[in-house]
């Protein structure tokens, strides 16, 4: 049986992302997908959602990625054990949301792989915490015995186990990482995440839209500035509200501020990785003078609560204009000197090479996106292929590398630091007058509504559903994580032990992005 | 050796184990000033290990009282070593009763130790570096051994005091097999100190550590018997090297107590130095993929196996 996208009954959805959405039944969503995975589209996310208050059952939502417009899926299933399609046979990382959707909310995916991702014995296997009768006192209950986790075991001569974290030497997040290796090198690489589930899409429940976009920019603090963002594209979808030019230019301004900040530390965490503490040094340094401005011309070093739903929150003033001027000059000039640097390194440069291969061939299979996906040749960027305004003036997504490897993701870095920059001074030589922000509407009721915006390290969505009485029934930030941790399993392979670190730092995702 | 001597080498030895967590903080001020970084004070070993020795040890269920007696093995391997090499003067306190080859198997025993305990609690980290640091330390020793080899071959003697006298009552020559066998020894101990580009001594990635994972079991008086154990390694291997290549300046013995002062003040000169070219080093380099390690030691043998074939084809 065969369907097309054209078969179904799309409606575009009001605001600045182009979204067509549909309800669309269980058989008809495998069938679609099957149809555009065939036409090398990408699974963004998928979650669930419990509408049975409402009548209407339980909903999966769905939404892919047809390189200049997205699709967003409603499927609607009303038994009380809910199934749906296993869509990880066409759309790999579509697994691991599976698995979190089946801890919160207990949908089956016939056929997909059923071990908990979210749970990790903290709330019992029956007790699914964003179904509407779930009883919280469930979780605080004495604890429960720890179910073994069963890892995908190597067998083999001299082949064992290395089992690292989730507690780890550093400070940085929790995850746990088992490694089948053979003497140094590595065979596999199972990761187990989920340890920094905290329940933010159940708080998100019953929020104001108002209170709603503060909870968002706290999703992943390294993406304060891209949630928010979102999220407010989300609730303009829902208020119909146009938000001023200025407004907007100026929030491309702090999301590029915010990629140039990442970039920076990463950088310097990269070269750390690989031993060379100099460079750690130096872009921490360049990373900090960032946040100062930052805090001189926003009062708030990462930029939360910046961006609020129908504008920003700060105006910029005449006398920041040559503050921000002059500190992008100087960055530029500093970090061409340590660009030479990191490029002449011959040490640095042995590490980076070869090092973690990502086949563009596997990226395009795996559905990996943002940063890791244009290392591997891939070049997608929402900004530019969604036309998102204010982006849409400007030539922006041509970063590209090759290789796949430590280098390259390193080289998409410093070039996306410049084109950065180049955005920043466009931005703010040619900022619009005008408002800063309107005020929102009423939201529309029980419409389901995405924002998304491509953040530093990939397309950010989310979703959101608001009830009759103006209280959140729903949202789901997603984060790019998701799509981008199934792809490290495989960069790791044939690589060896110590080199895992360099490798992991050069994608840098993020656990509490993904964890919630 | 008469009472006041004794009394010198005794002194001597004691003042090497007391200063050496400095030379430790030496280097990484170095390294701070390096990059821009304003460091954590010369004093910071100490104040780490005052830490250490203030708190209370947990040692693993699964420890055997090996894993307990190791941190004394290798402080006493190594306070042991201090007392063989001469550092101020060539009046070491057991300076003639073990030669290089004795001090190669003193700086083995610690690493076996070392390596036996990190195996004994049986966490996955310990194995792989104790694995990682048997594979280097097979490397370095045949290489630390070329070295002794050839300055041996020039001063016909194995004992370190007698190769800093013969060298240093020369009339001043060069001899190129020692520029060779310097270059090795410089590879060689920055492999044997677990320093970049070997191993990372700052760094909190457990995959990547050789030395560190092999003590991350270790907590509080055992710690930091390690930590000092690690500096007095650090300080040993800079005496050796500075007595076979930059021999000059070190007293003997019926030296008066002026001349023993200015060995004093020469040495901790020659070690500050020491101190800026290791920082600087480590500064410019990344950390090698560990299997390029081999590679590097194979050189410094490499180099050490020429430096003693210059010798044997050009002569003394």
């Amino acid at each position: 049986m065969q369907l097309n996208e054209s078969d179904l009954s799309w409606r575009s959805l009001p605001g600045t992302l182009p979204v067509r959405h549909a309800v669309v039944s269980r058989e008809q969503l495998l069938l679609l997908c099957r149809d555009v995975a065939g036409r090398g589209a990408r699974l963004v996310s998928l979650w669930g959602e419990d509408r049975r208050a409402a009548g209407v059952g339980y909903v999966l939502v769905v939404v892919l990625d047809l390189t200049s417009r997205l699709l967003l899926t409603e499927s609607i299933s009303r038994s009380p054990n809910p199934g749906f399609p296993d869509l990880s046979q066409l759309f790999p990382s579509a697994g691991r949301m599976q698995r979190a959707t089946h801890d919160l909310l207990g949908f089956n995916f016939l056929g997909a792989d059923a071990r908990p991702w979210l749970r990790h014995s903290a709330w019992a296997k029956d007790a699914y915490p964003l179904r509407h009768d779930f009883v919280a006192a469930a979780v605080s209950a004495p604890p429960l015995p720890t179910e073994i986790y069963p890892f995908v075991r190597v067998e083999g001569d001299g082949a064992h186990e290395i089992a690292v974290g989730p507690v780890h030497a550093g400070t940085i997040e929790p995850g746990h990482f088992r490694f089948s290796v053979v003497g140094e090198k590595v065979l596999r690489l199972e990761q187990q995440l989920g340890y920094t589930h905290k329940g933010i899409e159940k708080r998100f429940e019953g929020l104001s839209v108002q209170q709603g976009s503060k909870l968002a920019a706290r999703v992943s603090g390294d993406s304060a500035v891209a949630y928010a963002w979102a999220y407010a594209m989300a609730v303009e979808s829902l208020t119909d509200t146009q938000v001023p030019a200025r407004a907007l230019a100026l929030r491309a301004l702090l999301l590029e501020r915010e990629r140039l900040a990442n970039h920076l530390g990463d950088l310097g965490g990269i070269g750390n990785d690989a031993g060379l503490s100099f460079g750690l040094a130096q872009f921490s340094r360049l990373k900090e003078d960032l946040l100062r401005v930052n805090a001189t011309v926003w009062g708030a070093r990462y930029l939360f609560d910046e961006i609020l739903p129908g504008g920003v929150a700060t105006d910029l003033a005449p006398t920041a204009l040559p503050i921000l001027l002059d500190s992008l000059a100087a960055m530029a000039a500093e970090v061409a000197v340590l660009q030479d640097i990191y490029d002449n390194h011959a040490g640095l440069q042995d590490r980076f090479h070869g090092a973690g291969v990502l086949s563009a061939k596997l990226a395009r299979q795996l559905g990996v996106v943002g940063l890791a996906a244009r290392a591997s040749g891939q070049a997608q960027d929402w900004r530019a292929a969604l036309e998102i305004p204010p982006y849409d003036g400007f030539a922006i997504g041509s970063v590209l590398a090759e290789g796949g490897d430590v280098a390259a993701r390193v080289a998409v870095r410093f070039d996306e630091i410049a084109e950065s920059l180049q955005v920043c001074r466009g931005l703010l030589t040619d900022l619009p007058s005008g408002e800063i922000s309107v005020a929102v509407g009423k939201t529309r009721a029980d419409e389901l509504a995405v924002g998304g915006i491509e953040g530093w390290r990939g397309p950010i969505l989310v979703g959101l559903r608001v009830a009759a009485d103006g209280r959140i029934a729903r949202c789901h930030p997603h984060d790019p994580s998701w799509l981008n941790w199934p792809a490290l399993e495989h960069a790791i392979i044939d690589n060896i032990v110590p080199d895992f670190p360099l490798i992991n730092k050069s994608f840098n995702l993020s656990y509490s992005g993904q964890d919630l | 050796m008469n009472a006041l001597n004794f009394a010198l080498a005794i002194s001597e030895t004691v003042m090497a184990i007391a200063l050496a967590p400095l030379l430790l903080g030496l280097v990484d001020q170095c390294r701070a000033w390096l990059q821009n970084r304003r460091g954590a004070g010369l004093l910071q070993p100490y104040r780490t290990l005052r830490k250490l020795l203030k708190k209370d040890a947990v040692v693993a269920q699964t420890a055997s009282p090996l894993f307990r007696a190791s941190p004394y093995v290798q402080f006493g391997a190594m306070a042991l070593a201090t007392a063989i090499i001469p550092i101020f003067g060539t009046h070491s306190l057991l300076a003639t009763s073990a030669d290089t080859i004795a001090l190669v198997g003193l700086f083995a025993i610690a690493r076996v130790f070392t390596a036996l305990a990190a195996m004994d609690i049986g966490t996955a980290f310990g194995t792989l570096g104790a694995r990682r640091e048997m594979m280097i330390g097979f490397l370095s020793e045949p290489a630390l051994l070329m070295v002794f080899f050839t300055a041996s071959l020039i001063t016909q003697s194995t004992l370190l005091p007698n190769i800093v006298i013969t060298m240093t009552s020369h009339e001043l020559v060069i001899y190129p097999s020692l520029a060779f066998a310097a270059f090795a020894f410089v590879m060689v101990l920055l492999a044997e100190n677990a320093r970049i580009p070997i191993d990372n001594p700052s760094t909190h990635l457990e995959l990547t550590m050789i030395h560190e994972a092999m003590v991350l079991e270790y907590s509080a008086r055992h710690l930091a018997l390690i930590e000092w154990a690690t500096a007095l390694k650090l300080l040993n291997f800079a005496a050796i090297g500075l007595a076979l290549f930059l021999p000059w300046g070190l007293s003997a013995p019926g030296d008066g107590g002026l001349a023993i002062a200015a060995s004093l003040l020469i040495a901790l000169a020659k070690l500050a130095l020491f101190c800026a070219v290791l920082a600087l080093i480590e500064t410019m380099s990344a950390k090698l993929r560990i299997f390029r390690a081999p590679e590097f030691l194979g050189t410094a043998f490499l180099l050490a196996v020429l430096g003693l074939l210059v010798h044997q084809l050009l002569g003394s």
